[in-house]
């Protein structure tokens, strides 16, 4: 158990710099996801915080303790890896024993840990089988096992879902934050998948081109992002941009309405021709065309009527639904 | 997933091996017949007439001290040139591999030696050992040490096994390094992260992924060992002083084609066949079963 304080971090390969200064405080016990986009720095956070990578400045703090300098093995930390990295050639039980028989635990009490955390994960019948005889949620499980049984003060998990199918994913979604609660160990969790990092996360950091746009709850993310692009990464279907002249409104930037705020109004402030309609089951996604090109979305209750093709309707929303972005894509 | 192509008729597939079935059935099943046809004979100095013997050849050669001495000197030869070349290809892959920068430059400066052809390899270590000119004999004489190969028996064999593996480490490093290649990065510091310092994870992680590479270049090695070094040992000692560094193929070729007696240097290939048969059957039923693939 322990805090985790990352302060001012870069990170340059060479001449690229690819984080440019990342401050995060975590507190014991929280579980922190970091989401962005592919290349934005994320893993290459975590590695930091893993000792896998070098820190080219600022400090990496676990615990008390400054540990920029100290070797993977001298942080007490766990890290799933995205394809599990599990031994090839040891069974499972091996591989879930390693990182104890290196430390040299006594033997029953290897035994004991290791079986506490198959029970926990539901792998008691494939301690003795090889990784390759196993399917990828249980590998997956192995991969945690092998996290737990030691104990550590810091879970780190790099996108430990997406070799998974969609069922899975969701199945092993719920298993993971169960098991953190559990545990009560601090997790740093790494992912390019918005639901994950909105399920997940006590607080999460919405990271974009080595830069952390956004920490704050999921909900608070939601509800009130900082950036266009938070607004645009975080909620399915990405929220809309309208130009004020659009709307006949004075200034520049752009104003963000989220689809589910959105309804066919006749009396709405939009007008615009419908593209496409969606219908998902439950609910059902309008896309339409506005006079300036705009592509706009409108996610409807599956009740409502659905709109025929290249009919021009009008969209209407709650004054309190939109956010204003100035030029520069802050939030005002 | 099934990827093997089914063919409807036979004669597409027949003809599609033809060429592979020609080149063995012309430099190995006709060599090889006919060395166990002539290993039943005697032929006449002239080589116009054969005298049927048996296996008279065979009787001869296993009661002849020299065979049986060439037999050790063959296990010596193959084990130290298999180790040298293997282990300092290994060595030097390792540290390829963790090399970042200029890693292309190391790995290509590494592979020329196997360009060198092994007679002309055994050459260029003769011109460095030579007992009159050499450099390093030369300089082993000013260090008091007095370097004469053709005389010492041990310095002979320690001569030509360098000569032998030295080329080879080039073809063994370029497997090792693959091998090392191959194993997925995150395995590794998923060891670091549990724990394991570099010797640990070399031990209990990297060895293991290493098998099937190693256990390959060992089949390899030791084939090589018993043939191809033929040119290194002839351009260097001629199998001497005393026999010292006579490995078998060395004296098939000396009895053989020095010594003129055909006979006994076709019984001796056919041993070498027997031998080399043996080797293979054992490397694979026993050792392939500590492979993890």
């Amino acid at each position: 158990m322990a805090t985790v304080s990352l302060q001012d971090i870069r990170k340059s390969f060479g001449k690229t710099d690819v984080i440019h200064g990342v401050d995060i405080d975590i507190a014991d016990g929280e579980f922190i996801v970091i989401v962005g986009p592919s290349g934005c720095g994320k893993s290459t956070l975590l590695r930091m915080v893993a000792g896998l990578e070098t820190v080219t400045s600022g400090e990496v703090r676990i615990g008390d303790r400054r540990v920029n300098e100290a070797e993977p093995m001298a942080r007490d930390i766990a890290m799933v890896f995205q394809n599990y990295a599990l031994y090839p050639h040891m069974s499972v039980f091996d591989n879930m024993a390693y990182g104890l028989k290196i430390a040299k635990t006594p033997k029953s009490e290897i035994e004991a840990r290791v079986a506490q955390a198959a029970k926990m994960l539901q792998l008691e019948p494939y301690l003795q089988r090889k990784p390759r005889e196993l399917s990828g949620g249980q590998r997956q499980r192995v991969a945690m096992g092998r996290a737990i049984v030691r104990k550590p003060a810091v879970f780190l998990f790099d996108e430990p879902l997406s070799n998974l199918d969609a069922k899975l994913r969701v199945q092993m979604r719920l298993e993971i934050k169960a098991l953190q609660r559990e545990l009560g160990v601090t997790a740093l969790y790494v992912t390019h998948d918005q639901v994950e990092a909105m399920t997940l996360a006590d607080r999460m950091v919405v990271m974009n081109g080595g830069v952390a746009d956004q920490v704050g709850a999921p909900l608070e993310v939601y509800g009130n992002p900082q950036t266009t692009f938070v607004a645009g990464f975080i909620g399915s279907p990405p929220t809309n941009f309208l130009s004020p002249a659009l709307l006949g409104q004075q200034g520049d930037g752009q104003i963000g309405i989220r689809p589910e705020h959105m309804a066919i109004d006749p009396e709405g402030a939009l007008q615009g021709t419908v593209a496409y309609a969606e219908a998902l089951g439950a609910e059902t996604l309008v896309h339409l065309r506005a006079a300036d090109g705009t592509q706009v979305t409108v996610r409807q209750d599956a009740a409502h009527a659905i709109p025929a093709e290249g009919s021009a309707i009008r969209v209407g929303w709650q004054d309190g639904a939109m956010m204003r972005f100035d030029a520069a894509g802050r939030r005002v | 997933m099934e990827k093997r192509v089914t063919f409807k008729g036979i004669w597409l597939p027949l003809l599609l091996v033809l060429p592979q079935i020609v080149i063995t059935a012309v430099f190995f099943f006709y060599p090889a017949g006919q060395a166990i046809w002539q290993s039943l004979f005697i032929p006449d100095p002239f080589g116009l007439s054969m005298q049927w013997v048996g296996l008279g050849n065979f009787e001869y050669l296993l009661g002849d001290r020299y065979y049986r001495a060439s037999f050790v000197t063959t296990a010596i030869f193959s084990i130290l040139v298999t180790v040298v070349s293997m282990g300092v290809a290994l060595y030097l892959a390792v540290l390829a591999d963790r090399l970042i920068k200029g890693s292309g430059t190391y790995r290509t400066l590494l592979i020329w030696p196997y360009a060198v052809a092994p007679a002309v390899a055994g050459v260029l270590w003769l011109f460095m050992f030579n007992t009159r000119v050499g450099v390093v004999t030369w300089y082993l004489g000013q260090l008091g040490y007095d370097w004469n190969h053709v005389l010492n028996e041990g310095e002979a064999m320690g001569l030509v096994v360098v000569a032998s593996a030295w080329g080879r480490i080039s073809y063994n490093f370029l497997f090792f390094l693959a091998g090392l290649q191959a194993i997925p990065r995150s395995v590794i510091e998923a060891a670091a992260i549990d724990g394991a310092h570099f010797w640990t994870r070399f031990r209990t992680i990297v060895w293991p992924l290493l098998s099937p590479t190693t256990f390959f270049l060992l089949v390899v090695n030791i084939i090589y060992a018993f043939f191809e070094t033929f040119g290194v040992i002839h351009t260097i000692t001629s199998g001497g002083p005393q026999q010292a560094t006579t490995i078998l193929v060395y004296k098939v070729y000396a009895d053989g084609f020095v010594g003129q007696d055909l006979g006994s240097s076709a019984a001796q290939s056919v041993i070498l066949l027997f031998v080399v048969s043996i080797l293979t059957v054992i490397q694979f039923k026993y050792i392939e079963r500590r492979v993890h693939y």
